[in-house]
């Protein structure tokens, strides 16, 4: 359990980055700190590895002050993926997952040895482990970030816009693999976003945030499409555009399913009705590996 | 072309080969060295960087004979000690190897530097481990330039007397002796090239992954998930 009390960050010149910001991470599930850029969100996750210490307020780890932990320490002991993999070039895909482990002081050949079974965890071959990351393409870079967050097996894993800038279709296999190995592992994911859709599909509990920090809406996502807390928030999860508000259509249908169409005409996904009658979903976080095909279609 | 000179003083341009050799690998080592730390706070601080680098650019523009006479001047060595040569160099190397140096270390992108970081690289080790090598390309173009520069300037020296390769010039200019020029000119070139060859493969070795960088990525190994 990660928790914010009353946290605040102004910087030197003073623009207010985070203002009382005081929030609960549950462990052992995905929470998506979501928001457009200068609402401090990524200010906020590097908090919890101390690569920003708050000017106020403080922030615990299973009840532990963490100003009071060194933080090349605190660090090893935190998963971190972030955008562009932030992977070391001169180094291995293998020697790059092992480096926090040959940090902490595991023998090269047990790093390695781990750093392979990683890579099967998360999909790579292991042909690969001897190359350079500029070798491989961007997902597989991605992947190889994941693996590396993994590798001393954190209870806490941070990510910070990890697949923002990878093309949608392998953006939507990445997210798949979070939501599996989420299965797997269940560690206590905090993943920062700009995009909705993202937070939707990996939340288990959806942070939308305003400038400073200020928490607009919390909850699941079902909540939140449910009842947007205020316009801003029905603007940033587009249901003003009528872009979440779904119909079934009259016209269209395959098979036993009936084709949803949006507010603008648009379909944007099919619903199972077999025998006419609709199926009826009991949402829950750890059945939802769905592949949410609204995304898409909404942003095209 | 004198060949029976050069046939006769086999002796006499190997023993200026080793002096030459002697004279200028040391300014090379100590002046890289020196310009690492130098070129480290350069990258990090606005300042530091516009005065050391403009502290070098005036260096460098001292003549280097000028240079040879103010170092036994101001730090009381006898004018022959070869010493002289070698810290006159050694500022010459610096007054160019700071820049690079500079250069290299602001080359390394900012978001391995802050992921190396996060993921729990303390300070030293984010400097040897990740700086250092990323740095490295930039380094090594910069310490080859110096180290063709420095060959070429240890002739130099041979004007206040400190003997190299550098001595058949000044030799060759009194007795009006074209020959000794050229065998010195011709050693000199293959020295520079020989340093720079040993510097190219010093490259090889320690930078292996700077070779790949602009290689295709590869894609098709990927293999579906559960497929182990």
């Amino acid at each position: 359990m990660i928790e914010f009390r009353d946290v605040s960050k102004v910087y030197p010149d003073g623009t207010h980055a985070v203002k009382d910001f005081s929030l609960v991470i549950p462990a052992r599930q995905i929470t998506v700190l979501v928001g457009s850029s200068g609402s401090g969100k990524t200010t906020l996750m590097r908090m919890i590895n101390r690569m920003v210490d708050p000017t106020a307020g403080t922030v615990e780890i299973d009840g532990q002050d963490i100003s009071k932990i060194e933080p090349v320490q605190l660090r090893r002991g935190i998963g971190y993926v972030m955008q562009n993999s932030g992977l070391l070039p001169h180094r291995t895909v293998a020697e790059n997952i092992a480096t926090v482990p040959r940090l902490t002081g595991v023998s090269r050949s047990d790093a390695r040895k781990r750093a392979l079974e990683l890579m099967d965890t998360v999909g790579l071959a292991r042909n690969l482990a001897d190359r350079y990351p500029s070798q491989l393409s961007g997902g597989q870079q991605q992947r190889v970030g994941v693996a590396r967050g993994l590798a001393v097996d954190p209870n806490i894993l941070l990510m910070d816009e990890p697949f923002s800038a990878v093309d949608p279709i392998v953006r939507d296999e990445l997210q798949q693999e979070v939501l599996r190995l989420q299965k797997e592992l269940a560690k206590t994911i905090v993943f920062v976003s700009h995009d909705i859709d993202e937070a939707f599909l990996l939340g288990d509990e959806v942070v939308v945030l305003e400038q400073g920090g200020h928490i607009v809406q919390k909850g699941t996502p079902e909540e939140i499409l449910a009842k947007p807390a205020n316009d801003f928030v029905a603007t940033f999860i587009g249901a003003d555009r009528g872009k979440r508000r779904l119909t079934i259509s009259d016209t269209a249908s395959r098979g036993d399913d009936r084709v949803l169409v949006d507010a603008g005409g648009y379909p944007v996904g099919v619903i199972a009705a077999p025998d006419g009658r609709l199926a009826v979903a009991h949402p829950s976080p750890k059945s939802r590996s769905v592949s949410n095909k609204t995304d898409q279609a909404g942003d095209a | 072309m004198n060949w029976v000179w050069i046939g006769s003083n086999l002796d006499l341009i190997w023993g200026r080969i080793l002096e030459h050799l002697a004279l200028s690998a040391p300014p090379i080592v100590i002046g890289f060295l020196l310009s690492i730390p130098l070129g480290y706070w350069a990258s990090r601080s606005k300042t530091a960087r516009s005065v050391l680098l403009t502290l070098g650019g005036i260096l460098y523009t001292i003549p280097s004979i000028a240079l040879l006479v103010l170092v036994p001047v101001t730090l009381g060595f006898a004018i022959l000690n070869p010493l002289n040569v070698v810290l006159a160099l050694t500022v010459y190397a610096v007054a160019i190897m700071v820049r690079s140096a500079a250069d290299a270390f602001s080359s390394t992108s900012r978001d391995v530097l802050s992921s190396a970081t996060a993921i729990g690289f303390s300070r030293a080790q984010r400097f040897f481990q990740v700086e250092l090598p990323l740095a490295g390309p930039v380094l090594l173009a910069g310490l080859r330039v110096v180290s063709v520069s420095t060959v070429s300037l240890v002739s130099v020296g041979s004007v206040i007397g400190v003997d190299s390769l550098g001595s058949f010039f000044t030799d060759a200019f009194q007795r009006q002796f074209p020959t000794e020029a050229i065998v010195g000119i011709v050693a000199i070139l293959l020295i520079a090239a020989l340093f720079d060859v040993i510097l190219v493969l010093i490259g090889r070795v320690l930078l292996p992954w700077n070779r790949t960088r602009r290689a295709a990525p590869a894609r098709a190994y990927l293999r579906p998930v559960g497929s182990s």
